[in-house]
């Protein structure tokens, strides 16, 4: 990868990260309501995921998609006015932090049914190969997704109809409060794709060079042979489920221990360490994420509510 | 009398029955080591451990149609879902199932199981996760579905869901917990399927149930001020329906307004006032009047849901119209 690109990515996962933080206090302060799930200790993930892409390749995720929404181009600005709930959000304040989406961007949502948009992602594929095109869909969505039905549903269909979909699985290890263990019968969530016969593979989700090239590979295996293809990606949120999370079901030494595998540190060290970047550079980057997000906050707290009559737009298309 | 929040009513007559019947256990997503995400269940898999208190994986549809399984067995699951709104995932059990299998195979076996859900609005969630849809599940003959508004009903009640050999669908609002009243020292429980007035009064009848009460009561206190008696009859349980509270009180004022928190078209006010008509047509003095939720699906920004959810002024405006 271009030495522009790779301080790109480092770019992009240091702003989810600041945008995020700046998210927190917004939400301390009330400025930000609802339910909303930090991406902080992930950003490798998607990050590394959606720069593998090809811009025609479609996106769609859970409820945790600030990271996702700003990987696919969003601005910060427009994440930070749906945060606000303003009119300027990109979901016009209606969607709030779980529904980020732009669909110029092929960013298709953010979505708060667990697994719920397993089955849509499975559509998209349909779609497309009807209309007779090579575009993959990237569905993303956690290991506690992986035991409701939905899942299941999608990803057989997906198999059986040859659908181009990357079926990636952000294996936090938690859902909510509940580990791995304690709510999926195997705990590598690739195994799951076994018993449907799709491809399948698993990655250190804290090293985002790492995940980049197995999204290549996944990406193209997919497109080339029509085919569905699970990538699990092994990862930790940092952070409590959503706001206002006691963290009761875990020890603080276990997210302790996770953080001194900070994927913004560790890709900070590979830059330095392969001579990519100087400090100073990567300093710079740091400075401009701040002032970028510091403008962010400035303009979404300078944008207007949507108005009343906002209400009762967009319910019906006709 | 002492005076608890909801969330503790709830919690006292789960624990109250655990420990009356072994048969009693619950299941649901965060229930145990996370204490419930309301932390109604708070303390129970400490007490209880882990074979009583379930935490699931996030499936719903394993949730309720599990419970119905280890009901028809024998067992009294008290199944919760994080979120009514959740339900949707597992309606073919809720709607489909549940309410039907005791009829339809003649008897033989019966559904002591109550699904506890936590509906409403009014927390900036989003479309999906705020509905208020009870009407759509009391539209099921077979299921019974129970929607207090006080603590002392919420124990009661929900004490007597559990006892009940029927399928119960108890559902709570997510802005309620904190709400305080009265609740009875010791052992009590409170009939399913029986309306109540929580206020007297002689103008006018407002019929309402859960959120809705507490918003008529609310509207009652102002109006009350301005010289003006209504009536609050709270109807507790949706299915099966007790309209005798209603229709006494309603002879009486001969004026009603019924608020709800769902959606107006199809709802639990198009219900209860077809039932006026048809069981009081005489007494009909005003067009009866409901207050309900913007038909709209409910938006993030916290004005615009304020917006579109019932307040307090909805209310008392409407009473004076069905008075003018
Ligand atoms: C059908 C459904 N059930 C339950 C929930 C509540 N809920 C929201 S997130 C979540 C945990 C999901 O865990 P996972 O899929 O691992 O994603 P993570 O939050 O770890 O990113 C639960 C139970 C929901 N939104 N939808
Ligand atoms: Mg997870």
């Amino acid at each position: 990868m271009k030495k522009e690109q790779q301080l790109d990515l480092y770019r992009q996962m240091v702003l989810i990260r600041r945008l995020e933080e700046r998210g927190a206090e917004l939400y301390q302060q009330g400025k930000i309501g609802g339910f909303m799930h930090l991406y902080i200790g992930q950003e490798a993930v998607s990050t590394g995921l959606i720069a593998a892409r090809e811009p025609r390749d479609r996106v769609i995720t859970a409820y945790r998609d600030h990271g996702v929404a700003l990987n696919c181009g969003i601005s910060a600005n427009e994440v930070m006015a749906e945060l606000l709930g303003k009119a300027t959000g990109m979901s016009k304040g209606k969607g709030g932090s779980m529904h980020m989406a732009d669909t110029s961007k092929n960013m298709w949502g953010g979505h708060a049914i667990v697994g719920g948009h397993l089955p849509i992602a499975s559509g998209f594929a349909i779609g497309d190969q009807y209309a007779g095109n090579d575009n993959v869909t990237i569905c993303m969505f956690g290991e506690g997704a992986t035991n409701i039905g939905y899942f299941h549903e999608a990803l057989n269909i997906a198999k059986t109809w040859n659908l181009r979909v990357l079926w990636v699985c952000e294996n936090n290890q938690y859902g909510m409060g509940t580990t791995v263990e304690r709510a999926s019968a195997v705990t590598d969530i690739r195994q799951k794709a076994e018993g449907y016969g799709m491809k399948n593979g698993q990655v250190d989700g804290m090293d985002v060079m790492k995940v980049y090239d197995a999204a290549k590979e996944a990406l193209e295996f997919v497109r080339k042979n029509s085919q569905p293809y699970l990538l699990e990606i092994d990862t930790y949120r940092f952070r409590g489920h959503s706001m206002g999370d006691p963290e009761r079901y875990r020890k603080q030494e276990e997210v302790k221990k996770w953080q001194e595998n900070d994927p913004i540190g560790i890709f900070n060290k590979q830059l330095l360490d392969k001579k990519i970047a100087t400090r100073k550079a990567l300093d710079e980057i740091e400075a401009r994420v701040k002032e970028e997000v510091a403008k962010a906050v400035e303009f979404a707290e300078a944008s207007p509510e949507p108005a009343l009559e906002e209400l009762y737009t967009d319910i019906y298309a006709d | 009398m002492a005076k608890i929040t909801m969330r503790e009513a709830i919690s006292q007559a789960l624990m109250e029955e655990m420990d009356r019947d072994p048969a009693v256990f619950i299941m649901g997503e965060e229930v145990g080591v996370w204490g419930g995400t309301y932390a109604v269940t708070k303390g129970f898999y400490d007490k209880y451990g882990a074979m009583r208190v379930k935490d699931t994986p996030i499936a719903e549809n394993a949730i309720i149609g599990g419970a119905i399984g280890a009901a028809m067995v024998g067992q009294r699951p008290v199944a919760e879902l994080m979120t009514i709104n959740f339900g949707f995932s597992a309606m073919d059990y809720i709607v489909n199932q549940a309410p039907k299998l005791h009829y339809m195979f003649g008897g033989q076996f019966t559904l002591p199981l109550v699904i506890r859900a936590v509906g409403g609005g009014g927390r900036q969630l989003g479309a999906t996760h705020s509905q208020t849809p009870d009407a759509v599940f009391a539209h099921f003959p077979g299921l019974k579905v129970i929607s207090p508004g006080t603590p002392e009903d919420a124990k009661g009640l929900l004490k007597s869901a559990i006892r009940s050999n029927d399928p119960v669908l108890f559902i709570e609002h997510a802005t309620m917990y904190q709400v305080r009243g009265e609740v009875p020292e010791g052992e009590y429980t409170i009939p399913i399927g029986k309306s109540k007035v929580q206020r007297a009064g002689k103008d006018l009848t407002i019929v309402t149930y859960c959120k809705g009460l507490e918003l008529s009561m609310k509207a009652a206190d102002e109006l009350s001020k301005q010289g003006i008696e209504v009536e609050v009859v709270d109807l507790r349980t949706l299915r099966p329906l007790d309209m005798e509270p209603v229709i006494e009180s309603f002879k009486k004022t001969n004026r009603a307004v019924v608020v709800e928190e769902g959606w107006k078209s199809y709802g639990v006010g198009s219900e209860i006032v077809s039932r006026i008509y048809e069981e009081a047509f005489d007494y009909v003095d005003a067009p009866i009047i409901r207050v309900a939720q913007k038909e709209v699906p409910l938006p993030y920004n916290r004005t615009l849901e304020q917006a579109a959810l019932p307040q307090v002024a909805d209310i008392t405006a409407a009473v004076k119209e069905v008075l003018k």
